[in-house]
């Protein structure tokens, strides 16, 4: 394999784990809750044992307790079947509004741990590109991370998408934090291999505070 | 004399249920979803034990733990967490954690470290 090979095949695998790991997270959360509410439900039956009456309204906000949980299960795995299906084909055709809700979704935890606050701004209509779905959402996080870092004190980052004749540019934006310095860094070998993978272009442009993604709407 | 209790997670659904099970189990149980309001919490209340999420927005993990401790030296603190790999676990109680619990808990269990937890506090 190339250099260039084995930096996207270690950048991908590690982009799996990070959402596997997050993923998991997640769910155990959610199985914390169900397992407290069967736990309060043997409370419950323990002192109806004892005399005390159950009560059926406080019952029903438990069983209310467990269906919102599912439901945030339900969510959590459908992104991660999607997910994995991103891998399946090298190339498909995608509506990027599609992939980057699934992309937010997916890091959705990440962003609630910064504490940064991401202002999505998509197109009206769907924008159907060719692409390679799992390097997408690969190079979307890492510019992503990128972008959170560079926010600066205000803490928030503005995400747009706009299409243009040959293109399609993807904005970071409000990146107050956005220095010569953290360009430095950044892309590195990681997003450069990804970027040659999706035949896209990214700019810094630090005196707007903003890193713009451009991919092709074409070709690939 | 019954322990008293801070219980710091974001998860606000865990936290209403953990509180009302351990109330009915005699504990004097606070709660709050921010690890920062926590340690204002620590600074103006004597608690016995607290038991904080390690993965919480704003202040990770570490952090808040090295606080806490800096902030009440004597207070104890549990960490209950989805998922923490072992080396981190190590390092949390390296750094003054009395244990490292997995969510989902037994609250069994949970009882009988927090009853540990305040008897080391008295000592």
């Amino acid at each position: 394999m190339s250099a260039k090979a084995d930096i996207i095949a270690e950048t991908g695998l590690q982009f799996f784990g990070k959402i596997s790991a997050s993923i998991s997270h997640e769910l155990k959360n959610v199985m914390a809750i169900v397992n407290e509410n069967a736990g309060l439900l043997e409370d419950l039956t323990a002192m109806a044992e004892q005399g005390r009456p159950l009560d059926p309204a406080r019952l029903k906000l438990m069983a209310a307790a467990v269906q919102k949980q599912v439901g945030r299960a339900d969510k959590i795995l459908n992104s991660m079947n999607r997910f994995a299906h991103t891998i399946d084909a090298t190339v498909a055709e995608v509506d990027l509004n599609q992939t980057i809700e699934l992309f937010m979704a997916l890091t959705d935890r990440f962003i609630l741990m910064r504490g940064i606050k991401v202002d999505l701004q998509l197109p009206d209509q769907p924008l159907k590109i060719p692409t390679a779905p799992y390097f997408l959402i690969n190079l979307l996080w890492l510019c992503l991370d990128f972008a959170m870092s560079a926010s600066g004190d205000d803490k928030q980052v503005r995400l747009e998408v706009e299409k243009t004749e040959d293109s399609i540019r993807i904005r970071f934006r409000q990146l107050e934090g956005l220095t010569e310095v953290l360009l430095k860094t950044f892309p590195s070998g990681r997003e450069n291999s990804l970027l040659a993978v999706l035949e896209a272009a990214l700019a810094a442009e630090p005196e707007r505070r903003e890193i713009v993604l451009r991919l092709p709407r074409s070709g690939l | 004399m019954f322990a008293k209790v801070l219980l710091v997670d974001d998860e606000k659904d865990f936290l209403d249920i953990m509180a009302e099970r351990m109330g009915a189990r005699g504990m004097d149980v606070s709660t709050t979803t921010s690890a920062e309001t926590a340690l204002k919490m620590v600074q103006t209340e004597s608690y016995d034990v607290v038991i904080m999420d390690f993965l919480m927005p704003e202040m990770d993990g570490f952090r808040a733990l090295k606080l806490f401790k800096e902030t009440r030296p004597d207070v104890q603190i549990i960490l209950l967490t989805a998922n923490v790999p072992e080396e981190k676990c190590i390092e949390a109680i390296k750094l003054g954690a009395m244990d490292v619990i997995e969510k989902p808990a037994d609250l069994n269990l949970l009882t009988q470290k927090i009853e540990e937890a305040k008897a080391r506090k008295l000592k």
